[in-house]
Parts: structure tokens; sequence; C-alpha cells
């Protein structure tokens, strides 16, 4: 195995540089980066507020992310694809700012939830099975502006790409919608195991409560 | 170190699929949930006040809904007296009719008809369905679909599924924009394959409904309803507003069905710790309580639930029975992926193929699954000569019929030139030669040329605003020689004055004449009787083109 400590330092301190608002190329191919360990580290900071700036994107992580589940279905650690959802909205020069939903587990609402409260208008809904939506504020719930139904096919790359797309919409442009895969056996393999996590996740749902703000961080964690 | 045997079986196909333990508490179980209710009736002037335990200000809408209009009161008193396992062998005895047992089921809670069913094993409830079906001959329904929805290959691919045996097709988009040329599409290749074949195009419910009204599609079948007040709820229905829209399908004179399936609910997360078939049997009483003629189900888009825990699959076949028991027409199933087994989807499929039933695949994937926009079907086209084999192997009527390669051919071309003809009149973007030569030979849509899809988005567009409606397609048929497809098309638009086929079960045969619950009602009472191979029927099964005969060796 390649020396993955020191690439996650560099990673991390690449991530955090750019969330400071600092515009660089990526200096690594994460692409064939195996997951690091990395632990994802949210922190609430009290009751997420409308933005007032349109240089950001709200992400919308549901109930249960990073609290029951550390991993989405297929075993991407959540930490990375948070990670690659910000860094892709790090490349377009704005903001990230990230919001955990508890009064809906589902997909459509925790995006259109993140969107109204995005100064930009665009927000991220991202459940812990790993199923994503690009979202705005003035569409209806169940439309949207990119969805990602079958998560057992995305990859780091494609959250990547959700990042970079949600930063666009919000900068006023229209991008060509990330390409999806189909895979039709996806369902025999996942279908059960992700009605399994979302009741977990629906049990984490508080209803009533307001969405919470959070500082993200990522720590190098103890797994192998 | 692995044991080398282990390590072969984790190859195998079954070991890609996907297995959960039971967790009854979210109503992760298939039947027989702790948390379901107990069957009871409480009836005060000639009103439900108490159902499966729970009393009328207690209701949620769906109790609500079954209990004024999906169960008859004055038969309740006397059929939820009863023992049920007394009603679970009147199922499978030979001696009771059918319409004694339906008699019965008209007066049961859900809780009930789940307490009866339960008791039967995977072979009685095979032999339950076989009586139960409401129209005595089974049928079979496909998917014709394709990634790039080119309309060329859809009309080809319908002509052929037609010829193949097909009773009804079943279309829909990848692009949503495309639709009025799927429908177009459907219609056209259908009924230059066998005129009187039904073919709808699953959309969003008001624009599926405005196209049925135009007559681009002659049924419906995607509205779906769910077991618990949260699920419907978040789908922004509840079951009045489906019964109304069935009613608008009923008074435009078009046949539709409603959709559910075991799983649904858990998969959304809020099954109220209800075991699935209980709650799917809520659903197959939502549609009988709404007086729609049919319901599709057997677990649909969520096999993939019901098909990880125990009993899962029985449950299915469970699900499509009590639908049969409710009088209803049952297009059941055997539509969606479910296993990577051939083993394990064929076993699947044969409780269901071997009684019958009135659709036994809603649909069986007339395209490979590559394809298949339902996200892939148990069995696609890639299998159909397995299928025709299991129909000659066991002697048993699966809807099919045996075909040649000159006539798949034949029937292709005619249907994707009968398509250029229509889109040359209609002014759409022109049809090629190319194109229609690559649809005649394709097996996908791998094999076609490109379209220009923002042409063909903006000209949909733009049929549909233009008012072009079922007619207008008839003409131009007619006025580019295709007289005889203009005529089947012109025929399926008169049913929807005639109205006939709105009856349970209703499909055409060639001739336009109605094949339904009511003037074909399954009979069966044991051997001799119900649905029997006729001669004719027999001899089609048998002959595939592949069975070398005594003439063959004599060249």
């Amino acid at each position: 195995m390649i020396n993955t400590e020191m690439i996650v330092e560099e990673v991390v301190k690449e991530v955090l540089k750019r969330l400071a608002g600092e515009k660089e190329t990526v200096a690594k191919d994460h692409k064939d980066m195996k997951p690091a360990g990395r632990e994802l580290i949210l922190e609430e900071i009290g009751e997420a507020k409308a933005g007032t700036t349109g240089e950001e994107v709200v992400i919308g992580i549901s109930p249960a992310f990073g609290i029951k589940f550390k991993e989405n279905i297929t075993g991407i650690p959540l930490a990375d694809i948070l990670r690659e959802i910000m860094a892709g909205i790090a490349e377009e020069g704005l903001n990230a700012r990230v919001i955990r939903v508890r009064h809906t587990a589902d997909v459509a609402f925790i995006g259109h939830t993140a969107a109204k409260l995005s100064g930009s208008g665009v927000g991220i809904g991202l459940q812990s099975r790993g199923t994503a939506v690009i979202h705005h504020k003035d569409l209806q719930p169940l439309n949207n502006l990119e969805l990602f139904p079958q998560c057992p096919v995305l990859t780091l790359d494609t959250y990547r790409a959700i990042g970079k797309n949600a930063a666009l919409y919000a900068k006023g442009e229209s991008p060509t919608p990330v390409p999806v895969m189909n895979d039709q056996m996806a369902r025999p393999k996942y279908q059960a195991k992700a009605a399994v996590m979302h009741n977990f996740e629906t049990q984490y749902v508080k209803p009533g409560m307001k969405p919470v703000e959070l500082k993200v961080s990522f720590s190098k964690g103890g797994a192998s | 170190m692995r044991s080398k045997r282990f390590q072969v079986l984790a190859e195998r196909p079954v070991n890609k699929d996907g297995f959960v333990a039971e967790w009854p508490e979210v109503g992760l179980i298939a039947v027989d949930s702790p948390n379901d209710p107990k069957p009871s009736i409480k009836i005060e002037n000639g009103k439900i006040v108490e159902m499966d335990g729970k009393k009328r200000e207690d209701f949620d809408m769906i109790d609500q809904f079954i209990a004024d209009y999906a169960i008859d009161v004055e038969m309740a008193e006397k059929a939820m007296k009863m023992d049920s396992l007394e009603i679970a062998r009147m199922l499978v005895d030979i001696n009771v009719p059918r319409e004694e047992v339906v008699k019965i089921a008209s007066g049961l809670t859900p809780a009930k008809l789940v307490e009866v069913v339960k008791m039967l094993n995977v072979v009685e409830i095979m032999m339950a369905i076989q009586k139960m079906r409401a129209r005595k001959r089974p049928g079979n329904q496909c998917h014709v679909t394709n990634l790039r929805d080119n309309p060329v290959l859809l009309a080809a691919d319908a002509a052929e599924a037609a010829l193949r045996g097909f009773d009804e097709e079943e279309t829909t988009v990848g692009i949503t924009r495309y639709a009025p040329f799927n429908a177009l599409a459907l219609l056209i290749g259908s009924q230059t394959g066998r005129g009187g074949v039904l073919t709808q195009c699953a959309l969003e419910e008001s624009f599926e409904l405005s196209i049925g009204m135009r007559g681009f599609t002659s049924y419906a079948e995607t509205i779906s309803v769910y077991g618990t007040e949260q699920v419907f709820v978040d789908g922004d229905d509840t079951p009045w507003s489906k019964a109304f829209l069935a009613s608008a399908y009923a008074s435009r004179g078009l046949k539709m069905r409603f959709t559910s399936g075991t799983g649904s609910e858990v998969q959304m997360g809020y099954a109220e710790g209800k075991s699935m078939l209980y709650l799917e049997t809520r659903c197959a009483m939502i549609a009988k309580g709404a007086g729609v003629q049919g319901l599709q189900n057997g677990s649909i888009s969520c096999i993939g639930v019901p098909g990880a825990v125990p009993s899962g699959i029985r449950i299915v076949a469970a699900e499509n029975l009590i639908t049969t028991m409710l009088d209803l027409e049952v297009a059941s199933g055997s539509d969606q992926t479910f296993s990577h087994s051939d083993i394990r989807r064929t076993a699947r499929t044969l409780l269901l193929m071997l009684p019958g039933t009135d659709l036994i695949f809603s649909g069986y994937s007339a395209v490979p699954n590559y394809d298949n926009m339902f996200a892939g079907s148990n069995f696609d086209i890639e299998d159909v000569d397995d299928y025709l084999a299991l129909q000659r192997d066991l002697m048993v009527d699966g809807g099919l019929r045996p075909v040649t390669e000159e006539e798949v051919i034949a029937v292709r071309n005619k249907a994707a030139r009968a398509l250029q003809a229509v889109f040359k009149k209609l002014g759409l973007p022109p049809i090629t030669d190319e194109e229609v030569e690559a649809a005649t030979y394709a097996h996908g849509s791998k094999d076609m040329p490109l379209r220009d899809v923002n042409e063909d988005l903006k000209a949909a567009t733009e049929l549909m605003n233009r008012g072009v409606h079922g007619l207008d397609i008839v003409k131009a048929l007619a006025e580019s020689g295709f007289t005889d497809v203009a005529e089947n098309i012109f025929n399926m638009l008169k049913q929807r004055v005639a109205g006939d086929y709105l009856h349970t079960s209703a499909v055409l045969d060639k001739d336009f004449n109605i094949d339904s619950a009511v003037n074909n009602p399954n009979d069966y009472m044991g051997p001799g009787t119900g649905y029997r191979l006729s001669a004719e029927r027999w001899e089609e099964i048998k002959n595939i083109p592949q069975a070398l005969k005594p003439e063959d060796f004599d060249k």
C-alpha cells in the first residue's frame, strides 16, 4: 500500500486551504486514493441561518449522517464523500456551508431545505446511503436540478462533479448535467440494504426540529 | 486460509444478491409482524365502527377508505366469523367455485385476508391463483423501451412484441419530453404487429392522462397507491385523489389499473412496523374501494426488499393471490431485476407462469435489459427462447408464441416504415431509410444510428401543442398506403366509445373481440375445467423452430 498518511495530510491541508477561499487546481489524482481512515468531525454550532452571500452552496446532510453511519451503502467513507463535494464547490471559488436537516430523511426535502437556506438558492441534499440531489429554492420539493438516485453507482469523482455543478448553478451558469450511470443489477444487490439504512435514518428524524449549522473538519482517524 | 469451495461459492451469482435478516420493528418482514393487527370487525347501523382492533375514531385515512368502500358490510358479519383455516381450504378446494370465495373475500378485513393466505404454502398459493385469476385465459404484458428513446427502434420492437403474443405493451421515457414520440411509436408498432394489442406510456400522472385522451395510448397502469398514510401523504396524494384520477380515465373510455407492491412502505422508511403483506393488502383494498378494475402488484420496483427477507418471494405471490380474491385483474409483476441468479429468477417466475395470471409479467422486457428503462426486468428478450422452451416442456400457456426470424424481420421493417410515413405526413423530423434498415435488424439501441435529439424534442413538444390526436395518425397511415395499420388504430379508438374493454381483465384479440372476466370468466374446478390449451394453441407452443423434424434428415 502507498503511504496513505502523508497523502491524507496533504489532502486535508489542500481542502482546508481551498475552503478558506483559495483557488488552486487539484494537486492529487484523488480517484486512485484509498479511503484513508479520515475522521469526519461535525460540530453543531447553532441553528442554521439563511445565507446572505450568493457566493455559497449549502450542503444538507441527513439526520443520521456521520452519527449512525460513517460509510455509504458501498462502504465509501462519508468523510471522503463530503470532502469531495466541498472540494468541487471550492474548485469553482464558492464557499460550502454544511447543515444537518433533522425534520426529514427524504433526500428531496433535505436538498430543498438546504437550497432555501443557501444565499445562492442552490443546495445539495445528501443521505447517509449516498443518494444525492442538487436543488434550487424556487423549484418544487419533488423537482430538482439534478438527481442521483442510484447511490451504489456513485463514485468519489461523481461527488466532486456534483459539488462543482452545484457551484456552477449558483453562479448562474447552465452546466452539462453530471453523467449518470445505470446498473440494472444494483437493485438485487443493494435495495434491501438501502431499506435497512433508510429505516435507521428515519429513526433519527425529529419532527419540527430546525436544521442545525455544522462546523466540518477532517482529522486522521484510527482506522487501518 | 480460505476454503477453495467457499471461494467458488462466493463467486456464484446468488452471492451477488442482497439478503437481510428480518427487522420487524420497522416492517422489514414479509408477513406476521408482531405489530400486525388481529382481525376483527364491529358493525353498527350498516357502518363499520371497528376494524382489525381499531375503533373508527382512531382510523387513519386508509382504514376509513377501506371500511367505507372496500368491504361489503352485509357479507362481513358472516365472513369475519368464519374460521380462517376453512377459507384457506376453500381456496384450494376444487369443489368450491371461484365466485363463492370472491363473495366471502368481499366481507373480509385486511388482517383477515392476510390470516387466510398466510396459511397456504407456495404450491397451495399457486393452486389458488389458478382458480382465482379473474379471466379464464392467462395473458402477458411486455416493456418496450430503449436508452435513447429512439422512436424507430421502439416501433420495430413493439411490432415484434405484438407478433410474439403479448396482450399489452408498456413504454416509458429516458427523457420526459420524448413521451409523445414514444407513445406514438408504440401505438403504430404494436398495431403493425397485431391489431388489438393495448399500449401504455408510464409518465407523470397528468401527462399520462392527457396522451391517453388523445388516443396515443389505450390504457394506464402507473397510478400508485401505498399502505401507510405517511407514504401516501409524502406523495401528495390520498385514496380519494387516486379514485378521482381513476374516474377521469373511465369517463374517457380508457382502461386503467392501480399499482402497488410489498416493500414500498419499508423502503420509504414508514411501514409503522407492519408486515409487507399486511400493508400491501391495504393497497389492494384501496384499489377495490376506488372501483378500478385491476391492480399491478407483486412488489414491482421494490422486489429487492421482499426478495431479501425470509419467505419474501412466497409472500409476493400471496399478494397477487389476494388481488384475485378481491375480484380484480392482476398484472403480477416479475417485471424488475430481482436476482443475479438464473435459478432464483426462474423460480420466482414459475410461481405465476404455472398457475397463470391475467398478465403474468407486467412486464416482460421485450428489449435487452440494457435498453429497459424500468431499470431491467426479471426476464428480457435474451431469455425468450428459454421461456418458449418452458412453455413447451411443461405444456403451459405463458402467453407467448414461437416466431421465425423471417416474420420478425418483415414485421419490424413494416413498423419502421409505417412510422417513417407518419413522421413525414405530420412534418416531424425525418426518419431515414438507413434508420429503417437499422431498426429492422437491430437487437438494441447500440445498433441504431444517432438521431438529432434536440430536433426530436422540439417536434414532440410541438406535436402536443398542435393538438394532433389519434385520428390524425389514422389519416396519415391511410394516406401513406398503410391501410391495415390505419384500420387497426381506428379500431382501437372505437373501443373508447364502446367501453367494453373497461370490464375486469379485458384485453382484445386480433379481431378486436373482448376477452375479459365478464365474457370469459375463470371457471376452474379441477381437472377437465378452467383454461386448457386448445389443440391449435398447443400446436403453436410445440413448434419451436429449433426442433428437428424427421424430414430435416432427408436433405
